[in-house]
């Protein structure tokens, strides 16, 4: 295929995808930036503020708290997320009928919506019928319901945890099944004669052997989890006063609640930074791998 | 003794406790949900709240069925934006793969920064111009509009895969089909296509899975009733009961929306991890 025409055969098979892409996230990406430099409304009008949009979020509490929220809650969710995943990973990387299907089992929520499982457990944990606290005070966990979406924003955000936990650890999980099953038995095996036990294995050759899988693994949760919004806009509705708002509800609410799209803009590109540096680290990691 | 043996070289019945507690706490929410469906009209309002049905009843089912504008129209809407973005997403990264994968083309890896850089950027902050451009346009509260939405999410991912199958096709094959004098478009549909499909089925999977369940992008651009997608209708169902929720339609609507995912990934589950492993390792 590599004849002297056959470079613009190839830019054709690669125009249309191209076109899209500019079209519909480079341009849009653009006018983000302009959005973001003025008083942006949807009637028109708009007017050139320059980076007075940047000044009022630095001045904003709430887009101070927001991302403090959304920090705590990925402080919070992302170790849950990768012990209980790898652990689960561990229990289920073996090939035996049982395991294969609690592996199977745990990833089943993976491929719900998020909405979904936001409605699901929204009921499960609304205090007089939900069967999640109907089930904690049967087992004697709590001596009675507990208003998981109320008055306490902590206690909502650990509902939020739980419910996020049940629908995402199935991720980490396969991905560190993978891992572990890429490790040569023989290694393993020579640690065993040497007599190490289970946990001594685990800890000195199959963790760190697997150290840049988990590494990606928890950088690709930890940005999904600094994108948060459906659980938070469905089970907390940002509950009690704003406390429980993450970075893209604050967004979302400015701009579509309020219409003041160039100060979304604005929120959009100060989030968009931290999450490109996410990226970038996580894309650093995969070339340093693949130059080894 | 591997790895592998662990449960093995353990108390395997303990191993095996551990596997049934989990399953049993990861299918709770599952399973409370289909029974309370399942409930008589409401019964799932009911305090206290009981595990089981007092008997099997469809009458959620059939509220869920008519609210307001129907079920149908809404299963429509769900069904014909992930349809139109698997077909997007299939047809343009198939192009471009191939175009990336068997052609030297110059600056090549310029271009593949920019087919994916959307992988990077992360499509919430990019809604608020999308917002302006599609009202300018007139694609707010159209199905096309939210599939371009959803075939620009997943459209870099998918390009990706498709350049990783199309590179690992035998370069053997498409020298003998050019010397039997095949140009390249009768090169890809008859010599690439056939071994590339378990990437196709990757990618149209991948697709269906973010249009059905993608939420702010649906509920940014369907604000019109009749437009909303099967999870924006049932957020808004929430309260649409003269107020108050009930619960047990709810659970229906949750249900049927959960329906189409399971059976698809667990019929597709190795392009499914496969696809995942290749993104994520990428």
């Amino acid at each position: 295929m590599y004849s002297t025409k056959s470079k613009y055969v190839g830019f054709a098979y690669i125009a249309p995808a191209l076109l899209f892409i500019a079209v519909f996230t480079l341009y849009p990406l653009g006018q983000l930036f302009w959005m973001s430099l003025h008083n942006w409304s949807l009637l028109g009008g708009n007017k050139f503020i320059g980076f007075g949009n940047y000044l009022r979020a630095y001045q904003d509490p709430i887009f101070w708290s927001a991302l403090f929220f959304t920090f705590q809650y990925t402080l919070y969710l992302t170790p849950i997320l990768m012990i209980l995943g790898y652990l689960f990973a561990l229990l289920t990387s073996g090939t035996a009928g049982l395991v294969k299907l609690t592996r199977g089992t745990i990833f089943i929520p993976v491929v719900i919506g998020l909405g979904s499982s936001s409605l699901l457990w929204v009921w499960l944990f609304q205090p007089q019928i939900g069967l999640f606290n109907r089930l904690l005070v049967d087992l004697h966990i709590i001596p009675k319901p507990l208003v998981w979406f109320g008055a306490d924003a902590t206690l909502g955000l650990w509902g939020v945890i739980i419910s996020i936990t049940w629908k995402v650890v199935g991720f980490g999980m396969i991905l560190f099944v993978a891992g572990i099953q890429s490790i040569p038995a023989e290694i393993i095996e020579g640690a065993e004669i040497d007599g190490a036990s289970y946990w001594q294995r685990v800890a000195r050759i199959i963790v760190p052997l697997n150290y840049r899988i988990i590494l990606l693994v928890t950088l690709i949760s930890a940005i999904g989890s600094m994108l948060a919004f459906e659980q938070f806009y469905i089970m907390t509705t940002g509950a009690p006063e704003n406390q429980t708002i993450t970075s893209v509800y604050w967004i979302y609410t400015n701009s579509f609640t309020y219409f003041k799209l160039g100060y979304g803009s604005t929120l959009s590109i100060m989030l968009m930074i931290i999450i490109v540096a996410g990226t970038s680290i996580q894309i650093a990691l995969t070339r340093r791998r693949s130059l080894e | 003794m591997s790895l592998r043996g662990f449960a093995a070289n353990r108390n395997s019945y303990l191993i095996a406790a551990i596997c049934l507690a989990l399953m049993a706490i990861m299918l709770f929410p599952l399973v409370m949900s289909l029974l309370t469906s399942l409930k008589p009209a409401g019964e799932a309002g009911m305090w206290p709240p009981n595990y089981l049905p007092s008997r099997l009843s469809f009458s959620n089912y059939i509220e869920m069925y008519n609210y307001q504008a129907g079920l149908p129209l809404y299963l429509f809407n769900s069904f014909s934006v992930s349809f139109m973005t698997i077909g997007g997403c299939v047809t343009l990264a198939s192009l471009a793969g191939f175009g990336l994968a068997r052609f030297s083309i110059p600056y090549k890896e310029v271009f593949f920064l920019l087919l994916i850089c959307g992988m990077m950027i992360p499509y919430q902050t990019l809604l608020t111009p999308l917002y302006m451009m599609f009202s300018g346009l007139g694609l707010q509260n159209t199905r096309v509009g939210l599939a371009i939405v959803h075939t620009a999410i997943q459209l870099p991912f998918s390009i990706f895969l498709m350049r990783h199958s199309f590179e690992a096709v035998p370069r053997e094959l498409e020298e003998a089909a050019l010397i039997d004098g095949c140009n390249s478009l009768q090169l890809l549909w008859w010599i690439f296509v056939p071994s590339v499909i378990p990437g196709i089925v990757s990618v149209a999977l991948f697709a269906f899975l973010t249009s059905w369940n993608e939420f702010i992008g649906a509920l940014i651009f369907m604000n019109k009733e009749t437009m909303f997608t099967l999870p924006i209708m049932l957020v808004a169902s929430r309260t649409g009961y003269y107020g108050s929720t009930d619960w047990g339609i709810l659970q229906a609507g949750v249900i049927i929306s959960i329906v189409p995912c399971v059976p698809v990934y667990l019929l597709l589950q190795k392009y499914y991890v496969s696809g995942l492993m290749r993104g994520a390792i990428r």
